[in-house]
């Protein structure tokens, strides 16, 4: 959830595209901090996508990214992303080429 | 409850550099495995710290073939079947790629079923990972190869008579040198087990069990795709180094799961360059040698 940092409770946070979900609740079923759960609105396809019930319990761990096999969710520790945020010229993300 | 906003993600989804996004949302299904199985592959490709140039990925024809055209690798979408041979000239053409052969188990047990053998008996330098659904797919769900005694298929309404393929242990047999069997459900050894198989010198084979949701589960009332993952996570056992006679698969009984070989043999390269110049001496020039010293 794009606002998890306001609430800044946990030690990290998950980011949800809704549109790109298909409602398989992989992310639901296997959260090992168990901190996700349906939204109760639909998707433009018509299906539930995750939201973070209790963003306090919520580690950044990433295993929800890890399990989605829509790419829709994934997880960021707060340390990270402030990291991330503050580096002059952010980390790549892949190996470099070539 | 506060609403998520698609537009205002700041970050990016760490699978996304290794996708080609303009082909996103894929054609999988919901609570189909393959996905997972492509987060883990681009899991053990940041942690190898490989030049991303220096990899190539072919898969076949069926649901899995398609991740060859989603990875934004150099990557190969080749006929029914007979995605190990083109691997297998990719590799012998360019020694210095780093080829990853990414289909499902129709496509290569039972289509190019011969192509498997005979690359894993010449130890091809080839990593293999066999994404197994226990049905086709893509076609509306035929009785496959590894589809188990017992369950249901398009083709078998009454259950299926044929044993199935015990794919670890025919791997082993041919000579393989890396063999581990996974399921979606193990994320984490999967991701690791990818990582070691493209770190390997050999032919790789990994099998990772995955649900197929709209065709095996629906047809076996098995349940959605997380029902299926339950079901791996309650019934897997994990024993490293198994005898893979013994890791046969049977209907909704109990998987076992671990990496069961690793062991080195020469390479076909390695085994012809070294035949070559005991035979010819000086006047052979050993072929893809810089590769050969990795």
């Amino acid at each position: 959830m794009s606002d998890g940092e306001q609430v800044k409770k946990g030690k990290g946070t998950v980011f949800v595209k809704p549109e790109v979900c298909k409602g398989c609740s992989y992310c639901i079923d296997f959260c090992p901090a168990h901190c996700l759960e349906f939204s109760r609105e639909f998707n433009r396809k018509g299906y539930h996508f995750p939201v973070l019930a209790t963003p306090e319990d919520c580690t950044g761990c990433d295993l929800c990214g890890l399990y989605c096999p829509d790419f829709a969710i994934f997880g960021m520790r707060f340390k990270d992303m402030e990291q991330r945020r503050h580096a002059a010229a952010p980390e790549p993300l892949i190996p470099a080429r070539g | 409850m506060n609403e998520p906003d698609v537009l205002a993600c700041e970050f990016e989804n760490p699978v996304m550099p290794y996708l080609r996004q303009e082909r996103l949302p894929h054609i999988w299904c919901p609570g189909c495995g393959i996905g997972t199985t492509v987060n883990c592959f681009t899991r053990a490709l940041t942690d190898s710290g490989m030049d991303l140039d220096k990899i190539a990925i072919v898969s076949g024809i069926g649901c899995t073939g398609r991740v060859a055209g989603y990875m934004n690798l150099d990557s190969f979408h080749t006929t029914h079947g007979r995605a190990i041979p083109f691997a297998t000239g990719l590799k012998l053409a360019n020694p210095e790629l780093k080829v990853v052969v990414y289909s499902g188990d129709g496509d290569l047990s039972a289509i190019g079923g011969n192509h498997l053998i005979h690359a894993a008996r010449r130890n091809m330098d080839l990593m293999v990972v066999c994404v197994n659904n226990f049905i086709y797919g893509m076609t509306g769900g035929q009785v496959a190869p590894t589809t188990p005694l017992g369950a249901t298929g398009t083709t078998m309404p009454y259950g299926n008579f044929e044993s199935p393929f015990n794919l670890p242990f025919l791997a082993d047999a041919c000579g393989a040198v890396y063999v581990a069997r996974w399921t979606v459900y193990h994320v984490k050894q999967l991701a690791k087990a990818m990582l070691e198989g493209l770190k390997k010198k050999g032919f790789v084979f990994i099998e990772a069990m995955a649900p197929c949701p709209t065709l095996y589960s629906r047809r076996n009332r098995l349940g959605d795709g997380v029902d299926q993952l339950k079901y791996y996570k309650e019934k897997s056992k994990i024993v490293n180094g198994a005898n893979t006679k013994d890791v046969g698969l049977t209907f909704q009984g109990e998987i076992v799961v671990g990496k069961f070989v690793d062991r080195e043999r020469p390479t076909w390269l390695d085994a012809m360059n070294e035949h070559y110049t005991q035979h010819f001496g000086e006047r052979f020039t050993p072929y893809g040698v810089s590769h050969a010293k990795e």
